[in-house]
């Protein structure tokens, strides 16, 4: 009996040993190898200067610092958002920033900051707005259900946000029921004027992780973190005729962009196709109506691509571009418009193809990408 | 052994458990991977090489806590544990160390070395050596081996599949289907080996773990060896 038990005791002991073993060297070559010590981070030769602990992607440890670099893939390396220019410490060029990146942009110094690791000192320069960028904490104020999947977060500001219209936020999602933290990009939807708080309109993305959690955890009085303002998607100050073109929550950015003409008495010609799928997934369209009637010449169209038997709808009907396409046939000088379009990559890149057979130049369309 | 025919015999080794014996498409071992990310040349390249050396140095350091610590203590039973956690400590460090020393190799390989402590090939090829009673010089020459012939096997599955993302294939065989018959070819192919070189000492050559294993047996019930092949 006591052979058996000490024969257990030793196979115990051993593999303990071994385990103990084991994890002792790893932790020391944690310590030593994975320890690259602290080094200092310099912002626009000298603007900002701060040392923090290396190890990091430089997109983690700039955050770190609150400096935001936009980033919508959450460090993945696919959205190449995050692209800075590392004029020192970068360290070689990676094969994962390759299809991003060509060679003219390689030779400048520019980079993927989610690839690059802060081992040594290292030198950065970004666009001068990003050190504006401020990280947010605000008090979720309302979430009002637009359709079945599109919510509409109110989000109380501590302080005011300068932003133009058009531009995004980055909404953190804490860490829950083993997902990690990540941070997604939606656009602010409200109006300016209104600088107490902001708006935003999400979409939930089946098996998406930030809007799995504010569909299913975030509740009203709950505090969320945002950064912002990002993004180059904004008004021209030119007086071309406008169209808008957007599909679900990509109503967003256009509304904001409606406030903002509203309340700077803009006259010029805007038309807004607002495409949906179905009567179930229009939404806003009361508020919409109200602005178009607030801008002088002004249409809001929304169109419905599939009606379910029995429903009626005195709209406009059919595949968002193929409403674009009539209308922008019947206009004598459709070459003459911008088009702002915000969306799914598929709608979008359908529309730039309507947009430039009706004539307009590719450098008078702009968007913001769903990625 | 005289030297010279030593370095055969461990050429032998490493060429048998390349062709003849190769742990892939003889032994079935590690085709989880195999499957999944043999799709392009670059990535199969890529995961192989990792293997190779993962399975070299897993091998040998096998080896060592197999000979010093198991034995010693007749703990031959626990032979997957320790070997599964020394695959999984080392392929960690190595993980690290390239990381901090190499950043280009590790955007190469880095992304295959946590793959690779579930590849079960690697396992397989420990205990193959504990099975067939390796010296140490012999153990490293199977590791190598058996290491080449999975990176082998996986190119050229890599190098058919890359063809055949132009083939018409029907339906119900896209994807895995096809790949799990192709594999099935290359298998009877690689049976064309079989004979050709064996990795087995002569008979007349002493079998020092074995003979040691059977006298643990004798001692204890408790403890169930494989057979030895012969």
């Amino acid at each position: 009996m006591s052979e058996v038990v000490w024969s257990a005791l030793v196979s115990v002991g051993v593999i303990s040993a071994v385990g103990a073993f084991l994890a002792l060297l790893l932790v020391i070559a944690e310590r030593f190898i994975a320890n690259y010590g602290e080094v200092s981070i310099d912002v626009n030769s000298g603007d900002k200067e701060f040392t923090v602990k290396g190890g990091g992607s430089l997109l983690e440890t700039l955050a770190s610092a609150k400096i935001f670099i936009p980033s919508a893939c959450g460090g993945r390396g696919t959205c190449a958002y995050c692209k800075v220019k590392v004029s020192e410490g970068a360290g070689p060029f990676l094969p994962t920033e390759e299809p991003y990146i060509d060679s003219q942009a390689r030779e400048q110094g520019i980079r993927l900051a989610c690839q690059v690791k802060v081992r040594q000192d290292i030198k950065i320069e970004i666009p001068a707005e990003l050190l504006a960028v401020k990280e947010f904490r605000c008090i979720c104020e309302r979430i009002r259900d637009l359709t079945y999947d599109i919510k509409e977060l109110r989000l109380k500001l501590p302080g005011p946000m300068k932003y133009v219209p058009g531009q995004y936020v980055q909404f953190r999602a804490p860490a829950y029921k083993g997902s990690p933290e990540v941070y997604r990009a939606y656009s602010i939807s409200s109006d300016p004027a209104d600088s107490g708080a902001i708006e935003l309109v999400v979409r939930l993305v089946p098996g998406g992780i930030c809007t799995t959690y504010i569909f299913e955890h975030l509740a009203e009085g709950d505090e969320v973190l945002i950064n912002g303002p990002h993004g180059e998607f904004r008004l021209t100050d030119t007086q071309a005729p406008m169209i808008f073109i957007a599909g679900g929550s990509g109503i967003a950015p256009i509304k904001c962009m409606m406030h903002h003409l509203v309340n700077q008495g803009i006259k010029r010609k805007g038309v807004f196709f607002f495409g949906v799928r179905s009567l179930k997934d229009l939404f806003m369209a009361e508020e919409m109506k109200s602005l178009e009637r607030a801008i002088p010449d002004f249409r809001f169209v929304p169109a419905v691509s599939e009606l379910e038997q029995g429903e009626s709808w005195d709209g406009a009907q059919g595949r968002i571009t193929d409403v674009v396409k009539r209308y922008l046939d019947n206009e004598k000088d459709a070459a003459s418009y911008e088009a702002y379009l915000c969306g799914s990559p598929g709608m979008i890149d359908a529309s730039i193809s309507v947009l430039t057979g009706a004539g307009i130049s590719e450098d008078r369309i702009f968007y913001d990408k769903f990625s | 052994m005289s030297f010279g025919a030593e370095l055969l015999h461990l050429v032998t080794v490493l060429f048998a458990a390349v062709f003849t014996e190769n742990i892939l498409l003889a032994r079935f071992l590690g085709m989880c991977s195999f499957l999944s990310v043999s799709r392009q040349i670059k990535t199969a390249v890529g995961l192989g090489l990792a293997v190779v050396f993962v399975m070299t140095f897993t091998v040998a350091l096998d080896w060592v806590a197999f000979r010093y610590i198991l034995l010693p203590f007749n703990l031959y039973y626990l032979r997957f544990l320790v070997f599964i956690v020394i695959i999984a400590a080392f392929v960690q460090f190595v993980e690290m160390v390239v990381e901090r020393y190499s950043p280009v190799l590790y955007q190469n390989l880095g992304i295959f070395l946590p793959l690779i402590t579930v590849n079960c090939a690697i396992l397989g090829a420990s205990l193959f050596m504990v099975i067939r009673d390796y010296s140490f010089a012999e153990g490293i020459a199977f590791g190598l081996g058996s290491g080449l012939g999975w990176m082998l096997a996986i190119v050229a599955m890599a190098g058919i599949r890359e063809k055949l993302a132009n083939a018409k294939i029907p339906e119900g065989l896209q994807g895995p289907g096809i790949t799990l018959i192709i594999a099935g070819f290359m298998a009877l192919a690689f049976i064309g080996f079989t004979g050709v070189l064996s990795s087995e000492r002569k008979q007349t050559e002493p079998k020092p773990v074995t003979q040691e294993i059977r006298q643990v047996d004798q001692d204890t019930t408790r403890i169930v060896v494989e057979e030895p092949v012969e």
